[in-house]
This record gives structure tokens, C-alpha cells and sequence, in this order.
């Protein structure tokens, strides 16, 4: 009763608040597309990721230089005499949106329902063995072994109401198999700074701000209208005539007319993640290719060609524009393990390339097909047209199969693939998250986008030492030796860590998120 | 008489069946279902349970059945982009697209029998050879293309009209329109003109070449010989005449307005079914595509079976001839 | 059986005037006499001779091939039109595209892709269509129903969904290392069979026609083959539509192609129609680079617009009651 009372009396005292701080500030926001669900657990995606954070909250967060941040846990730190176990200390006096409290039990109940069977969040849990509730505000983790690192994997981890969720009957991940429609999918109750206000899927979703949320400094923006708008040049027409105030895709070679635009301001910054091109190993020959008695990429003279073949400096100048950081290392800067040495690429060399093909016994190359997204990264097309014509110059001619993601990603996880490009974030900033999914042998829940089928059983030992070792020296050594291996060995042919652009009005600021993940409640306005 | 409609129901049915037979083989045969719907690290043991927990180790006729059963219920399973019933998604997009259809077809037939009209009566002048002229070049543009033109002149160069989506939508029940607020009426300007323009052409033809028949009858001659003025032949009796037919055409018209909006809606970002579809067709969504068949097949039985009945209703000869009532 | 040939020519044979020559007999015809009256129709035959011609030839005409690497150099991409790369002594008409392609190449080569899948689509569908329309007109009752109720449907969808359905169920058919190569030829069969309709319905009528004239009675009691009468005796009669409607359908099938590749399920990149060319043009409409959205486009509507004035021009020709 009373704490009803004082809830009254502070949402009275916020609004009036509201009314003489600052006016209503809407946003409207574009992107190429929807969130695919609401539900936290369902899809482990970057754009249904980003809508979430609005709505639902992680237990630690990540600043924009990529330091970890207390979120709805205040602190965390290995349990003292028990190196398996995390001890999470929980913020005090966080309400839902539906107004029931925030504690423990929703933390464990969220936690196990995001490494159940049907979650895709599952992958960055693995490792857990069980969630337990010390008290209200304290939760323990105890993983299967010790495992340095594990905070950096709940950056996209929402946390849930249990009570909400048995109410609703969303206990579990959606089984949409079953034929099953689940309320999670399009109704929310996070704890997060927005409350969804209506959703019309793909086409215009509306946030207002939570006036009770927890964090003492009130965001700017008040309500976010979200529209995704798939075209591109339809998103920047709407932006160029005022219907929207924020576009965060925005192409490369519109950045100029934008930025030169009265009332329109370009923000530009590197994103956490590479992209690059990957190839079939191993004996048998490759499906696209009119060599059919081995694989050519499994030479490591071929590759070697390959990669002074291609000219990342033309691709960042043509059709990049510029914004690109060309790289010789499938990481970016902000993961821990990069070095300058590594990111370095040889000059573009092809009497050297053309000398290596023959050695390795294809003096007039051979063909192969190249699958490539159309949709999913930064001019992604064009970049693969461009390696097409790179590498047809020293006689390897290529077929570029180009498809949107959706059709994409099948192909890369099934393996369908002799030669492919993709990219690579990197939501922990650290190299075990890379060599992982990308260098370890496929088997099991690791090398799951180890899409060339690369083996190489001495670095999966080292990669695996990765995950429990608690001498952090040690540990910078061993990501050391492996990066040497996965360079030399061109496991990846890496082409540059992409640059993100942001255009909006010239009264807003929105800085570029590293993991492309900008919040609406980092909007700051001029006037 | 009611012997007739019962055969146009009977063959609006078998031509359903049909539709639905496509739609069914499409769901059950393009790409597995299951591996459309689990993701890679599902094991084929439970793959197997799911299998014969949605029906799919029945024989396919029984299968087909099921389909036909759910269809008539308007059940379509489940999206596999999105998650949702199809069913749902459908007719939440509905709205959208019906307004931008009906705004089209209003501008076409407007348009259309302004321009037939004057180009009829006008004939050989200045004005009417550049109409002609202007309408073939209208049909040998492609939709985007004008779409796209449009967007580029009006919202960005002019910022007169807005370049996309619906504005303000007003929720009447299940029905959002955005006919009620400023901002969705000046939306619907831009992507109503691209549609309609493939059909004004269609119907400025079609009114030119009924208008210069009807000029020609005894009917016309002899009202003329009664002295009536120019004004009165030509709009109380030449376009009275033609008028039958048109309006018949726009209705008939109105289903494809509706499929071909497909286009219209990409390039607009108009929140209808034609952008949903074209999204399934692009993520391979079997669901939403079976579905949209069956609803654009289903609006084209109703209309033909409506203007069908109309006609019978109309003209007293067709009662002796039987079926003989087409297009 | 007095007009036997071999009879009538061993009793009375005649030397028969020098007939005129074929270029005088095509010069005096009435469909000649309509097209140099019409200066419209003149304009576009030249246009549509010349798009064509220009694509046929142009491997050996194109001033580039913007397909061979070898003469890429990715560092020109962007450059204007009538000037030189910064990087190449290549000189560009029309510019350069994003990949450093001669535009004045690309829409030559482009041009040939449209063409060819306008052409082998409508191909297709005459071949089926006035094989369906004949059967049914000539055969009548349950196959005439069949075929005319599928017509029916067809008719009622617009073209460009029924080629998308077919082509998204040939996206899900077709393993995924196979489906660039099949898919020209997938778009080729989608746009076919989403005009096949039209040819049928009107051969089907002029068939029934046709069929009840005396002559084709008569071969009927002769004992000769349908399928001898349909291809000696009906089909000539029938050409004249068709081929109104084939040209028309030429129009639209490279309407509907470049609509499919601009969709983004056409054909790949690498191999660009008309349709992809704008489709990638379009994306530099607002950062000044026009030429690579413009000169696709205008080639496009040039080639559908003279097109069509041909099969409007030809309708009229073929069908004087029209005139």
C-alpha cells in the first residue's frame, strides 16, 4: 500500500518534472528492417538485439569504447574459493513495465530460459551448469568450469518477468513449429527505458518513454517512432524530405549529397566487425569448380595468390568510398588479441600471384562460384563484383551468386559453399569468440561458421584452453600463437572492418555504436 | 436462371480447388517445412517427432484435405520470417492495399474517361496525337521506374508529398486507414498515381474506341438529325453508352490493381500485402506466399462471379443463352 | 479431282508471267504503303533495328567488354561520361559504372541479356500458347473447357505474380550451387508461362473459325492428319494475330524481366540485363552519379516504347477493319 502510494506520488512528481524540464521530444527512427520478434530469446540478430534494449534490459552492458558497465546488476565478481561460480549483485528497486518488482527470481528465470533448448541465445551459455537465487538481489552462476569471461556473453541477454511470463504463457521459447503463437512474440514487459506503446510488424512500432525507469538521468528523447524502410533509396528520400529524423543505413555513396544537405548531419565510425572471404579446405573437389580431381584452395600457394590479388585499397576507395579500414587480420581493433602487426596486408602483386597459381598447378586458373549476400553489410554486392574482377586478372574466374541474407545464411550454415564472403562482429571484444565459431573444427557447438571446414587439431587445443584459463597473461600469450597460425595458414582472407554511417537531423546527435546498436537514450539535442 | 449461378459457383470452386491444389504443392514440396521452420542444430530424431506431429508422414491426399480444411477457416500456419499467424498478417496488411487500390482506380477511371473522351471527340488534333503518344510511352515505362521518378521530383527535389509509407493511420475496429489524417492522404498521392497510370491508359483506350463506335451507330445520326445540341449527344448518349462496359472493366480491373501493386508498394514502402508477399518470395516464406495466392485468387472468383450475375441481371438475352456471359 | 497439280500442269503447260520480284511485291504491298505513311511507325523500326542490331553485335562492336577483367580497372569506377579514367587510358561515352564498366558497354551487353530472355520467353509462350489454342479450337468439348478455364486463371493473374511464384518455387527447387546458372533460364520459363494465355485464347477463336470453312472439311474427309491440317491450313490463318500479339508480348516481356531483376530476383550481377543495370543505377540517384542509372533507362524505354509501336502499328496493318 504504501509503496503504491509512493509510486503515485513519483510518477505525479516525474510528470510534472517531464513538463518543466524538457518538451516531448519524438524521434523518428529508420532502418533497413524490423525486429524479427520481441521475444528476448528467440533470435540471437543485431536489429532485433538493438529494438530490444529499448524495451528489455542485460544484467551488464557495454559503453561505446567497449568496457563493460553495471546494467541491472551492480556488480559481478567470481565467487571468492570458487573460481566455476559468478556472483551477480542486482540493482535495487527496478520495476517491470506492468509495475511488479525486478529480483532475482526473474534473473534466474530469464537466464535459464535463454539457454533452454528452443532459445538462440543458448550458444553464449553453454558453459553454464546452474543459475541459483542467493537472496533477492544476489544470483550465482556456476559454470562448468572456470570460465573468465562469461559477462562479456550477457550483453544481449534480456531479462524477463517470471511472473508476467507464467501469467502469459511464455515460459518457453516460442515452438512456432508446433504451430504454436506465443505472446512474447508480440507483446513486451521489460524493465527498460521505453514501454512499447503499438507495433505493426515491419511497419511502425511506437515507444514512450518509461517514466519510472531507474537510471537517474532522463533520456532526451521521449517517444520513438521506429519505421524500417527495406529500400535504400527510399530511406534516404525520406530522410531528405523530412520524414524522418534519424537513418541509421544509410549507403556509403549517399553520405556526401546527405552530409552536404541543409539541416542534415552524417555521423561516421568503424564498427566491431570484419568482413571476409572464406573458402572450402580439405581434399575433396570443390562442387562450382571445373577442377574436379582436387581442390585448388586447399594449396597455400592458391590462397596466398589469392589474397595479392585482391586490392582492399581499391575496394576502399571505389566502392567503399572511403569508408572502410582494410585489413590483413579477420578481427577488428576493438577485440583484444588485435595487434598492428597483424593487420597488416601485402601490396597487390600479380606477376607473384599469377608465379604461385602455376606452381600450384594452375597456370590458367580455374572457376568457382562466389556466394554473396545482397542485403546484410555495407555495399556487400559490389564488394564480391569487385573481387570477381580482382581475380579474374590473374585467371581464377568467378561466378558471383548473390543472394538477400535470408537465403544466404542457410547456404553458409549447411556448408553449401566453395567459396563465400560474410563479416563478423564481435559482441564479447575478445578473440575466443572468433576462433571459436570461426577456426575450430566443426563438431559440435564450436566452428558453427567455420563455413570452409578448416581442422587444424593442435589449435583446437589451444583454443579450447582459451575458455578456462584464468592467467590472463597466459592466456593474451596462447590468443597470440593462434592468430600467428590463423594468418599464416590465410584460414579467413579478411578485407576490412566496416565503417558505419548515421544520418540525421542536424539538431540531433547520435554518436555510431560500435556493434551497431545505437540507443535512443544516447540522443542528445542541440537547442 | 438459379441453374446458372449454381454452375458460375460450381466452376468458381473447381477453380479454387485448382489454386489451392498449386498453393498446396508449393507449402508441402518447396523446401522441407521442418528444416524451414528448426534451426540446424535441431536432431533428426526430433525432426522425425515433428514430422508426424504436424501431419506430414500422412498421405498426401489426406494432407491436401487438411490444407483445403484450414484454408476455408482462413488458416494458413505460420510465417516462418515472422513468426505470426499468416492469416493475421494478412489482414492486417489488407487495409493498405485495398485504399491504395480503390484511390488508384478512382484516378485511372477519372482520368481515363476525361482523356477518352476528349480524345475521342477531338479526333486528329494536336493534342489528341500527343495524348496517344503519351500513352504508349506510359506503358513501355516500367512501374518502378515511374514510381521511382516520381519519388525522386515530388519529396525530394520539391518536398512537396511524402516519399513513403502511410503517415498517420486511424484505427476504425480492425481497419486502419489512413484516409482520415493529412499526412496519410497526402502519402497515398505518389504511389495511387504510379499504380494507376497502366490502367488510365487501359481505360482512355478502351473509352476512345467505345466512343467513336457508338459515334458512328443510326442512334447517335438520328439524334443528331433531331437537332440535338453537340453537348447532349455527346455526354447524354455517346458516353452513357460507353460508360456500361468501362465501369464493368475498372471492377474486373480492380483484382489485378491489387496483385499489381506489388511493385508500386516496394518502391514506396507502402505497409500492404504486395510488400509482404514480395518479401516471402525473397526469404522463400512458403506460409505467406501460399496464402496470398489463394486471397488474390479468391478476390478475382468473387468479382468475376459478382460481374457475371450483374450481367445476367442486366441484359435479358444472356437468360436465353445460358452461360454465355464473359468477359 | 480436276485441280490435281500434276494433271493440270501436264495438260496445259503454261509459262507463267515473271512474277515480281520479292522486294517489289513487299514494296507494292498494302502493309508497306501503311508503314511509309506513317512517320511514327518509321522512327520505330529504326529504333527497335538499331537497339537490336546494337545488341546482337555487341561483342564485336562494344568499345569494352565490361565482362573480362582483365580490362577492368576498378579505380575508374565513377568516372563522367565523355571522359577518360583516371587510372586507364579507356575513354567513356556514357561513363563509368561502379565497377569501372563502360555504361555504354554494359547497356549493349545488357540489352543483349534483356532481349534474349524478352525474346526466347515470348518464344516459348507463342509455341505453347498457339499449341493449346489450337488444340482446343480444333478439338472443342472437355480439352477446350480444360485448357480455356486454365487460360481463365491465368489471364486473371497479373503476369509479373505468376512469374514470381514461379520463380520463388524454382529459388526453393533448385540447390543452391545450380541456381545461377538456371536462372536466366528460370526467368526465361517464369515470364513464358505468364503470357502464354493471350496466344492461346486467340488462336483458339480463329481456330473454331477455321475449322468450319469447307476446305478443312474437306481434308478432314480426306482422311489427313489433324495435325497436318492444323499446320498447313489453319496455322497460316492464324499468324497474322499472333503475331500482333507476340510483339506486343515482346514489349512486355522486357518490361516484366527488367521488373523482376530490379525486384532483385532476376539475373545475377555479373551477367546484367537492362533491368539490373537500373536496378543498380538507381542506388546513385542521390549521389550525383546519373549516367548510371539514366542511359539503362532510357535504352530500356527506348526498346519497350519502339516495340510497341510496331505491334500497335501492326495491328492496324494486319486488321484494316480497324482503321
Amino acid at each position: 500500500m504504501k509503496s503504491n502510494l509512493k509510486r503515485a506520488l513519483f510518477a505525479i512528481l516525474a510528470s510534472t518534472a517531464l513538463v518543466t524540464a524538457a518538451s516531448a521530444e519524438t524521434v523518428r527512427w529508420a532502418r533497413v528492417s524490423d525486429a524479427l520478434t520481441l521475444d528476448p530469446h528467440s533470435q540471437n540478430q543485431g536489429i532485433t538485439h538493438t529494438f530490444a534494449h529499448h524495451i528489455y534490459e542485460t544484467l551488464v552492458d557495454r559503453d561505446i569504447d567497449g568496457a563493460l558497465t553495471p546494467r541491472l546488476a551492480t556488480e559481478w565478481m567470481i565467487k571468492e574459493g570458487d573460481p566455476n561460480t559468478w556472483v551477480f549483485k542486482l540493482r535495487e528497486g527496478v520495476t517491470f513495465h506492468d509495475g511488479s518488482a525486478f529480483t532475482a527470481e526473474d534473473v534466474v528465470f530469464s537466464l535459464d530460459r535463454a539457454r533452454s533448448e528452443k532459445s538462440n541465445m543458448r550458444q553464449l551459455h553453454v558453459d553454464v551448469a546452474e543459475v541459483v537465487a542467493v537472496d533477492d538481489y544476489t544470483v550465482e552462476v556456476t559454470m562448468k568450469g572456470p570460465s573468465p569471461l562469461y559477462p562479456n556473453n550477457l550483453t544481449n541477454t534480456f531479462i524477463m518477468d517470471k511472473t508476467w511470463s507464467e501469467t502469459n504463457d511464455v515460459v518457453e521459447v516460442q515452438d512456432y513449429a508446433a504451430g504454436a503463437d506465443n505472446y512474447a512474440v508480440r507483446n513486451a514487459n521489460g524493465t527498460g527505458p521505453y514501454i512499447l506503446r503499438s507495433r505493426e510488424v515491419d511497419v511502425r512500432s511506437e515507444l514512450t518513454v518509461n517514466e519510472n525507469h531507474w537510471a537517474e538521468t532522463k533520456p532526451a528523447v521521449t517517444e520513438i517512432i521506429y519505421l524500417p524502410i527495406s529500400d535504400a533509396l527510399t530511406r534516404v528520400a525520406a530522410l531528405l524530405s523530412g520524414n524522418v529524423d534519424i537513418v541509421q543505413d544509410v549507403p556509403v555513396q549517399d553520405i556526401e549529397r546527405l552530409a552536404a544537405t541543409p539541416g542534415i548531419k552524417v555521423e561516421t565510425g568503424p564498427e566491431n566487425r570484419v568482413i571476409y572471404l572464406g573458402y572450402k579446405f580439405g581434399d575433396e573437389p570443390l562442387q562450382s569448380s571445373d577442377v574436379t580431381d582436387r581442390n585448388p584452395f586447399n594449396d597455400p600457394r592458391v590462397r596466398e595468390a589469392m589474397e595479392l590479388a585482391i586490392d582492399r585499397d581499391a575496394i576502399k576507395a571505389v566502392v567503399m568510398r572511403g569508408q572502410a579500414i582494410p585489413t590483413g587480420v579477420a578481427t577488428p581493433p576493438f577485440v583484444d588479441g588485435w595487434t598492428e602487426e597483424l593487420d597488416a596486408y601485402p601490396a597487390v602483386d600479380l606477376d607473384r600471384a599469377r608465379a604461385l597459381l602455376a606452381e600450384a598447378g594452375f597456370p590458367d586458373g580455374f572457376t568457382v562460384t562466389l556466394d554473396t549476400p545482397n542485403n546484410r553489410y555495407v555495399n556487400d554486392e559490389a564488394i564480391s563484383q569487385a573481387v570477381v574482377g580482382m581475380l579474374g586478372r590473374i585467371g581464377i574466374r568467378v561466378t558471383l551468386a548473390s543472394r538477400p541474407i535470408a537465403q544466404h545464411s542457410p547456404i553458409i550454415l549447411n556448408n553449401q559453399t566453395d567459396f563465400y564472403l560474410l563479416g563478423w562482429g564481435v559482441p564479447t571484444f575478445d578473440s575466443a569468440y572468433i576462433f571459436n565459431d570461426l577456426a575450430h573444427t566443426k563438431s559440435g557447438s564450436l566452428g558453427a561458421y567455420n563455413v570452409g571446414l578448416y581442422t587444424n587439431p593442435e589449435l583446437d587445443v589451444k583454443i579450447q584452453s582459451l575458455g578456462t584459463e584464468v592467467d590472463l597473461e597466459k592466456r593474451a600469450a596462447t590468443i597470440a600463437e593462434i592468430w600467428e597460425v590463423v594468418k599464416a595458414d590465410r584460414v579467413l582472407l579478411p578485407l576490412h572492418n566496416q565503417v558505419l554511417a548515421y544520418a540525421m537531423k542536424d539538431r540531433i546527435t547520435l554518436p555510431v555504436h560500435p556493434e551497431n546498436q545505437p540507443r535512443m537514450t544516447s540522443v542528445t539535442f542541440a537547442d | 436462371m438459379l441453374a446458372l449461378i449454381i454452375r458460375r459457383l460450381a466452376q468458381s470452386v473447381l477453380v479454387m480447388l485448382f489454386v489451392a491444389l498449386i498453393a498446396f504443392v508449393m507449402f508441402r514440396y518447396v523446401g522441407d517445412p521442418i528444416a524451414s521452420m528448426v534451426g540446424v542444430e535441431t536432431r533428426i530424431a526430433e525432426q522425425e517427432i515433428m514430422r508426424d506431429r504436424l501431419g506430414l508422414n500422412d498421405p498426401v491426399f489426406m494432407q491436401f484435405l487438411r490444407f483445403i480444411g484450414n484454408a476455408v477457416q482462413g488458416q494458413f500456419g505460420i510465417s516462418y520470417r515472422l513468426q505470426q499467424p499468416v492469416s493475421e498478417l494478412i489482414m492486417s496488411r489488407l487495409p493498405a492495399t485495398i485504399e491504395l487500390a480503390f484511390a488508384s482506380a478512382t484516378i485511372a477511371l477519372i482520368g481515363g474517361v476525361a482523356l477518352g473522351v476528349f480524345t475521342a471527340l477531338r479526333q486528329g488534333s494536336f493534342a489528341t496525337g500527343a495524348i496517344m503518344a503519351a500513352s504508349l510511352v506510359g506503358v513501355s515505362l516500367p512501374t518502378f521506374l515511374i514510381g521511382i521518378a516520381l519519388i525522386y521530383i515530388f519529396a525530394v527535389e520539391l518536398g512537396w508529398l511524402p516519399s513513403f509509407g502511410r503517415g498517420q493511420v486511424v484505427e476504425l475496429g480492425w481497419w486502419r486507414t489512413g484516409l482520415l489524417t493529412e499526412s496519410g492522404l497526402r502519402s497515398i498521392i505518389l504511389p495511387a498515381i504510379t499504380l494507376s497510370l497502366f490502367q488510365l491508359t487501359l481505360i482512355m483506350r478502351l473509352v476512345r474506341a467505345e466512343m467513336l463506335e457508338v459515334m458512328r451507330t443510326e442512334y447517335i445520326r438520328f439524334a443528331r438529325a433531331r437537332g440535338l445540341s453537340d453537348k447532349a449527344i455527346n455526354f447524354g448518349h455517346a458516353l452513357r453508352n460507353t460508360l456500361v462496359p468501362v465501369i464493368t472493366i475498372t471492377g474486373l480491373q480492380l483484382g489485378s490493381v491489387i496483385a499489381f501493386a506489388i511493385v508500386t508498394e516496394t518502391v514506396f514502402q507502402w505497409p500492404g500485402v504486395g510488400s509482404l508477399f514480395i518479401t516471402s518470395v525473397q526469404v522463400v516464406d512458403v506460409p505467406v506466399m501460399a496464402a496470398y495466392l489463394m486471397f488474390i485468387a479468391f478476390v478475382f472468383v468473387v468479382i468475376n462471379l459478382i460481374v457475371d450475375i450483374l450481367y445476367f441481371a442486366v441484359d435479358p438475352r444472356l437468360r436465353v443463352d445460358g452461360g454465355a456471359a464473359g468477359k | 479431282m480436276t485441280n490435281d497439280p500434276m494433271t493440270t500442269r501436264q495438260i496445259e503447260p503454261v509459262i507463267p508471267p515473271r512474277p515480281p520480284g520479292l522486294l517489289r511485291q513487299a514494296l507494292d504491298s498494302d502493309m508497306f504503303y501503311s508503314w511509309r505513311n506513317s512517320p511514327v511507325t518509321i522512327v520505330a523500326t529504326f529504333t527497335a533495328a538499331a537497339l537490336i542490331l546494337v545488341a546482337l553485335l555487341a561483342p564485336w562492336i562494344a568499345p569494352y567488354n565490361p565482362f573480362n577483367p582483365a580490362t577492368l580497372n576498378l579505380m575508374d569506377g565513377f568516372t563522367p561520361p565523355m571522359s577518360e579514367g583516371a587510372f586507364s587510358d579507356n575513354w567513356f561515352l556514357m561513363g563509368a559504372d561502379h565497377q569501372g564498366r563502360d555504361v555504354f558497354s554494359t547497356i549493349m551487353y545488357g540489352s543483349r541479356v534483356s532481349l534474349f530472355v524478352g525474346a526466347m520467353a515470348t518464344l516459348f509462350a507463342m509455341t505453347l500458347g498457339v499449341g493449346l489454342g489450337l488444340a482446343s479450337g480444333y478439338n472443342g468439348g472437355t480439352i477446350d473447357a480444360v485448357i480455356m478455364r486454365i487460360a481463365d486463371i491465368q489471364l486473371s493473374f497479373p503476369a509479373i505474380l505468376i512469374a514470381l511464384l514461379i520463380f520463388g518455387v524454382a529459388r526453393g527447387l533448385i540447390p543452391p550451387s545450380q541456381q545461377e546458372s538456371m536462372a536466366i533460364w528460370v526467368l526465361i520459363f517464369a515470364i513464358g508461362l505468364s503470357n502464354w494465355a493471350q496466344f492461346a485464347r486467340t488462336v483458339r477463336g480463329a481456330t473454331m473459325v477455321e475449322r468450319q470453312k469447307d476446305y478443312v472439311a474437306a481434308a478432314r474427309i480426306m482422311g489427313v492428319h489433324p495435325a497436318l491440317i492444323l499446320l498447313r491450313h489453319i496455322l497460316p490463318n492464324v499468324l497474322g494475330p499472333v503475331l500482333v500479339i507476340g510483339t506486343i508480348g515482346l514489349a512486355l516481356a522486357i518490361i516484366e524481366e527488367a521488373t523482376l531483376s530490379f525486384l532483385g530476383v532476376g539475373v545475377p550481377p555479373t551477367q546484367p540485363s537492362l533491368g539490373t543495370l537500373i536496378r543498380i543505377g538507381q542506388q546513385y540517384l542521390f549521389s550525383g552519379e546519373w549516367w548510371i542509372l539514366f542511359f539503362p533507362a532510357v535504352t530500356l524505354v527506348l526498346l519497350a516504347l519502339s516495340v510497341n509501336l510496331l505491334g500497335d502499328w501492326l495491328r492496324d496493318a494486319l486488321n484494316p477493319k480497324l482503321r
